[in-house]
């Protein structure tokens, strides 16, 4: 089986496919699911999986042992079907500010109060959000979709929200996981959504200072394609990249899987503007570092859309790699792949190397898709490491960037580490194939919508020493709330390293459950959740990585950032909004 | 997942028990060498291979916490690292366990005879077997049992190798490594030693909470230790001892396990073997030495019967649930948690409270026998007789009917009664008097207390006694073997006997007040029985409702009053409590007369026990068992607790300062003029 190019934006370029959000993405993206509109897991009439459509490599494939995986996790049937009930008339009509709507009319920026684009911007990918759209539920939305053009229109927009006590909601790229994006449903004023997508433009690039001066809507693909254009990146490559947009990385604190190398993104940003109530915050010059009191930054990096829009950003920029290599390291148990990942960030300089493991139990998924790859590991460890266990081993994945030399030489390095913690090399097809999956992988949780599997992952971090404890408490803990709320089948309940730092991980728990005979499965979901990230918390893991506080998360944040925190968050806003018209209602 | 059960009081009439199989009914059928020889393959807590003792040892001394504790004891005291070292390794050397198979078989085999020859049968509960090796397979566990006998971890461990269950590694007190045979063939067979105090020795403790947490955290066997932290010579359950339980609870804290269940076992013997030594001892015979040739000596107890043995295995209790809603596990992620560090005021009190929760279930899965009840009428009786001066003792059908009685009662209270309903009351009665004749006289159908104890331990070489005090020791040891059984039912009556008591003493039937009087009981004798502090306000309303329940009072809002057909119940019940009362008083009086400025701890017990004797012998106090050292002791430990008495360092170490004035009204207090009104923050109902 041939692979995938890890990278999607060159294969997207090669396909010619659209370049640009439109404004009305339901046209080619999923209102009810996850990605473009043309690609999705379904079994053939054969039985047989295949992913349709013709954007990715793994399109138009049959995937033979996916149904097996499928079944064999779940215990799902492919006779037990729960498609989507497709009813997006069931929309209230917009409460529209007249006074507002007039005068934005006079500006010329373009909006509307068609009920799909409304739908389209009232959700994120919460599980609970994708299953209400199926079953046809629809609850608050917002009455107008605004698409200012550049930063000047979403200052007008701005100024008339506070004239006339207008509620925004800024949206980028859509793909929140914290219901970030939901509509208070309290809210009595007209609520506008405010779409980013037509700022998607690279203002300037100052080879110079390696920076690029971009505005704050354009998505990950591209961004990075445009750059890539110039012989530049900027590396930051979150698994949302297809879809989320720059903008949306700054409010939410984003991460990449090459952040070892590139760095997060409030080390990548060198200057933001953001529109807010009081007006515009900006810094003065270009600084690479500053020491004037807190950083204003740090006020925008995070505050979700309470405080105003982020239009344009300064970014770091670099060269394209050189060279790129892939690899893979296969160890007997995850315990021991946790403890090479640590040894790893502790001896080799982060430069030009990124690793990224994947959790034991995440192979099923590997091993389904790609059964021959792990058949065949079997097979190796069977015969030569009678040592290894089949059901215990891990695979850790990895890429390597930069000048040619040094990735060998950090190859070398990481191997060597590696191997004394019992890892053995597994090749660099299995590496790359790592990779391929996290673009497709979310497309599989509408497959297990389709026959009552219901599905999420989530992430926190935490320090080394708590890694291996955290892990087994959490997925011990979803096991046995499932238990306690009378979900009859065992769930999937997993999880694998996927960031590492000097003093700790990011780990990404996958849980998911059949959810048949249940009667209200949703509610059994969030109350597993809910223990889960409670567990998460005690076991000293952080409430947040990388996707947000949101609403979703709310309740923890005075437990984890202090009263005394909330209330300088606070006090930020009521300085800042005091009319509260960024009223989407998170983080506190 | 039935903690909740295990810890909630509300009728324990509806308590469900299991049924009991005897194991030793096979153990006289088949062969003991085959029995002993057997296929042994248990399994093992997510299916871990054991360890060896070695590799344990290696895993401790490696730890990050002996490390941490290693260099923080070397800063402070300035010596070698290395040598540090040493001093851990042998501390480990000197503790740690090296159970084989071979002398667990080597048990097994010798065991099954000897419990065939003293006991009549060894009963056990086989669902909470059951449900124990669950646990084990899901879960690190911990059992524990409670401790009236030297057999009991013998016979932990010799029914766990019954069952194909894994053997635990048993904490012992360093005594036993006086016997020295017998403390290697101990430690072979899964005990490990740890000195009885280690007050400020940083490395020792360190060392003995890592062993044990590595231990429990890997699953390579059950922990297994005594909450009571030592053996009840009195059958009362003791008031538990925190250290080792916060060990055990502290990898779930710490995030390090996911879940760590305990199993309270309780272990009830229908004839305690130690039984009159434990009656010489509270007397202020000391104690023997532990020691091999000793336990030779003991060897006579082998002509003689000893009932039979019952172990309930209580339900597993899950750390996990327990603690949800009281501890924050959050605390420990701002430091490491390698570090030791003091436990937290919440984590302390949720210890101290799931130590009584669990003490408390060990006591309501303790078998009780007829011959309890038994006891507890004797006893009342024979202070009866000894108040009027005339020894009578009690009539058989008479003894039977109130038997009959209490039976009824004390099964309403939830008692764990084995009351053969099947034989008629008057053969129960005549059963159970045989198999403790040695405590009883039995003339022209009147049963009494023997007044000279036959068969006890005093030896054919002790001269004959002479003069009325030793006859009052003599005496004693009967009445205080009596009252060790008597014991076994206390918990049962204890908080309806607290309420009787505060009714009986009040001087109106207003509940605040009867409750305030109840709040100062229940506070006096809370180093006495099993109360857990701060639990006073559901203690009063299970005593409410059980008296309620049974008809002998009807409480209101405002009012708590005694009905006609609760007099009987209520005057059994104020006499159960009645020896403590008087006891405490005698206390009191002995500090607020006697004590000078130089009395200390050490001499505290042989002081009161001179005075008690004077005033039984003056006959100004009628109850034989206040002479139990443990009593005094714990009269003792109430007052310092309550501040009445301090320890001041004075020329000697230990010295007991008196406040008269305070020790005097508490005196008044427990003699019927029970406080009414509490000063300071008491709660209110």
């Amino acid at each position: 089986m041939s692979c995938l190019n890890f990278n999607v934006s060159h294969v997207l370029s090669q396909l010619n496919l659209c370049q640009y959000l439109p404004f009305h993405r339901q046209e080619i993206m999923k209102w009810n699911g996850w990605g473009y509109s043309d690609s999705r897991f379904l079994f053939n009439k054969k039985g047989q999986a295949e992913f349709t459509g013709k954007r990715y490599k793994l399109s138009g494939m049959i995937i033979p042992g996916l149904k097996e995986w499928f079944e064999g996790t779940f215990g799902a049937n492919l006779q037990h079907k729960s498609p989507p009930i497709l009813n997006s008339s069931a929309v209230r009509p917009p409460t529209l500010n007249e006074a507002f709507v007039e005068e934005l009319k006079s500006t010329g920026v373009p909006f509307s109060h068609d009920a799909e684009d409304r739908v389209f911007r009232a959700y994120g990918h919460c599980v609970h959000e994708i299953f209400a759209l199926r079953e046809g539920r629809i609850g608050r939305v917002p009455d107008l979709v605004v698409w200012p053009n550049c930063h000047n229109d979403v200052v007008k927009i701005v100024e008339l929200a506070c004239k006339h006590n207008v509620c925004l909601i800024p949206y980028g790229g859509g793909t929140s996981v914290s219901s970030a994006l939901e509509c208070p449903s309290e809210e009595t004023r007209s609520i506008v959504s405010l779409d980013t997508s037509q700022m998607n433009r690279i203002l300037w690039i100052d080879e110079k200072n390696l920076t690029a001066h971009v505005e704050a809507g354009i998505v990950g693909q591209d961004l990075e394609r445009l750059l890539n254009e110039s012989g530049y990146c900027t590396g930051h490559e979150p698994d949302s990249m297809e879809f989320s947009s720059l903008g949306g990385w700054v409010a939410t604190r984003a991460s990449g899987m090459k952040k070892n190398i590139y760095g997060n993104i409030e080390d990548l940003v060198v200057h933001i503007k953001m529109v807010t109530p009081r007006g515009v915050i900006e810094k003065s010059c270009q600084g690479p570092r500053m020491s004037t009191g807190p950083d204003v930054h740090h006020f925008i990096l995070g505050s979700e859309g309470t405080l105003g829009v982020v239009t344009e950003v300064t970014m770091k920029i670099r060269p394209m790699p050189e060279y790129q290599k892939y690899g893979s390291v296969v160890f007997p148990n995850f315990e021991q792949g946790v403890a090479c990942l640590r040894e790893v960030a502790k001896q080799v300089t982060p430069d030009f190397y990124l690793i990224f493991s994947s959790g034991h139990a995440l192979k099923p998924q590997v091993s389904s898709i790609f059964t021959s790859f792990l058949d065949g590991l079997k097979k190796i460890y069977i015969t030569k490491f009678k040592g290894f266990d089949p059901n215990r081993l891990c695979v850790a994945t990895l890429l390597f960037e930069g000048n040619r030399e040094k990735v060998l030489q950090h190859e070398k390095q990481v191997y060597d580490i590696a191997a004394k913690f019992g890892g053995l090399a597994a090749g660099e097809d299995n590496g790359q194939r790592g990779y391929m999956l996290t673009f497709v992988i979310a497309y599989l949780r509408d497959l297990g919508m389709d026959y009552y599997v219901m599905g999420e992952s989530f992430e926190t971090s935490v320090p080394w020493d708590r890694v291996l404890d955290i892990c087994q408490n959490v997925k011990a803990r979803i096991v046995h709330e499932c238990k306690e709320r009378g979900v009859q089948f065992t769930p999937l309940s997993t999880c694998r390293v996927t960031q590492t730092y000097d003093a700790g991980a990011c780990v990404y728990f996958y849980f998911g459950f059949n959810y048949r005979g249940l009667s209200d499965p949703v509610h059994v979901y969030e109350q597993v959740e809910h223990a889960a990230r409670e567990e998460i918390l005690a076991n000293g893991g952080s409430l947040s990585h990388h996707h947000g506080v949101g609403k979703l998360r709310k309740e923890w944040m005075s437990e984890t950032v202090s009263n005394v925190g909330i209330g300088m968050l606070k006090s930020v806003k009521d300085y800042v909004d005091p009319n509260n018209i960024f009223g989407n209602r998170n983080l506190f | 997942m039935a903690s909740e059960a295990v810890f909630s009081h509300r009728d324990p009439m509806l308590q469900k028990r299991d049924e009991f199989e005897d194991m030793l009914e096979e153990r006289r059928n088949s062969s003991d060498l085959r029995y002993a020889l057997r296929c042994y393959t248990p399994v093992l807590y997510k299916g871990v291979t054991p360890c060896t003792a070695g590799a344990l040892k290696n895993m401790v001394l490696q730890s990050a916490q002996i490390h941490f504790v290693i260099g923080q004891v070397s800063n402070e005291t300035g010596r070698a690292v290395d040598d540090i070292q040493e001093e851990a390794s042998a501390i480990l050397e000197e503790m740690a366990h090296s159970l084989q198979l071979s002398t667990v078989r080597f048990f097994a085999f010798t065991l099954s005879k000897v419990f065939k020859t003293l006991f009549r049968s060894i009963c056990v509960n086989e669902e909470g077997i059951q449900r124990l090796q669950q646990a084990i397979q899901e879960h690190p566990v911990v059992l524990l049992p409670s401790h009236r006998s030297y057999m009991d971890f013998l016979l932990m461990s010799y029914i766990l190798y019954t069952y194909d269950l894994a053997l635990p590694v048993i904490a012992a007190g360093m005594d036993f490594m006086g016997m020295k045979f017998v403390g290697e063939m101990l430690r072979m067979s899964g005990a490990f030693f740890i000195r009885r105090s280690f007050g400020g020795d940083k490395l020792y403790w360190a060392v003995f909470s890592e062993y044990v947490k590595t231990m429990l955290k890997n699953g390579f066997a059950p922990v297994e230790f005594f909450l009571e932290g030592t053996r009840s010579r009195t059958s009362k359950s003791l008031t538990p001892k925190l250290g080792l339980l916060n060990i055990a609870m502290d990898p779930f804290l710490k995030g390090e396990v996911f879940d760590v269940h305990l199993v309270p076992v309780s272990i009830s013997y229908e004839r305690i073997l130690e039984e009159a030594l434990y009656a010489r001892e509270l007397l202020g015979v000391p104690k023997p030495k532990e020691s091999t040739s000793g336990l030779f000596k003991a060897r006579k107890v082998l002509s003689e019967d000893y009932g039979s043995i019952h172990v309930y295995f209580g339900q597993p209790v899950s750390v996990r649930r327990l603690s949800q809603g009281k501890v924050d596990r959050g605390q420990f992620n701002l430091t490491p948690r390698h570090i030791p560090k003091r436990p937290s005021e919440e984590i302390h009190s949720f210890v101290n409270d799931s130590a009584y929760g669990l003490v408390r279930a060990q006591e309501e899965n303790m078998v009780l026998k007829p011959w309890v009840l038994l006891a507890s009428l004797l006893l009342q009786n024979h202070h009866g007789d000894q108040a009027s001066g005339r020894a009578r003792g009690m009539a058989l059908d008479e003894l039977t009917e109130q038997a009959v009685w209490l039976r009824d009662l004390s099964r309403q209270y939830g008692a764990f009664l084995h009351w053969p309903d099947h034989v008629p009351p008057p053969e129960v009665v005549s059963s159970s008097l045989s198999l403790h004749r040695g405590l009883l006289t039995i003339t022209e159908g009147r049963v009494q207390l023997a007044s000279e104890q036959a068969g006890g331990p005093a030896g054919p070489g002790e001269p004959p006694p002479v003069g009325p005090e030793e006859e009052l020791l003599r005496q004693a040891v009967t009445v205080l073997s009596c009252v060790s059984y008597r014991n076994q039912a206390l918990h049962v009556f204890l908080r309806p006997a607290l309420l009787a008591s505060a009714v009986h003493a009040a001087s109106s039937s207003g509940k605040q007040e009867i409750f305030n009087s109840f709040s100062f009981l229940r506070n006096m004798f809370s180093n006495e029985f099993i109360l857990c502090p701060g639990a006073t306000v559901q203690d009063f309303e299970e005593a409410c409702f059980l008296l309620v329940k049974t008809g002998a009072l009807h409480v209101s809002q405002q009012e708590v009053v005694v009905t006609e057909r609760g007099h009987r119940t209520l005057a059994f019940l104020t006499s159960v409590l009645d020896p403590f009362l008087q006891g405490y008083q005698v206390v009191c009086r002995f500090l607020s007369e006697e004590a000078n400025e130089a009395l200390t701890e050490k001499q505290f017990v042989p002081t009161v026990r001179k005075f008690i004797i004077k005033r039984l012998l003056a006959g100004r106090l009628r109850y034989t068992e206040v002479l139990s050292s443990d009593l005094q002791k714990n009269a003792l430990a109430a007052l310092l607790r309550l501040g009445a008495v301090q320890k001041i360092k004075g020329a000697e170490p230990g010295t007991l300062k008196v406040n008269k004035v305070m020790v005097h009204s508490l005196e008044d207090a427990l003699g019927g003029n029970l406080p009414t009104q509490k000063p300071a923050a008491v709660a209110r109902l």
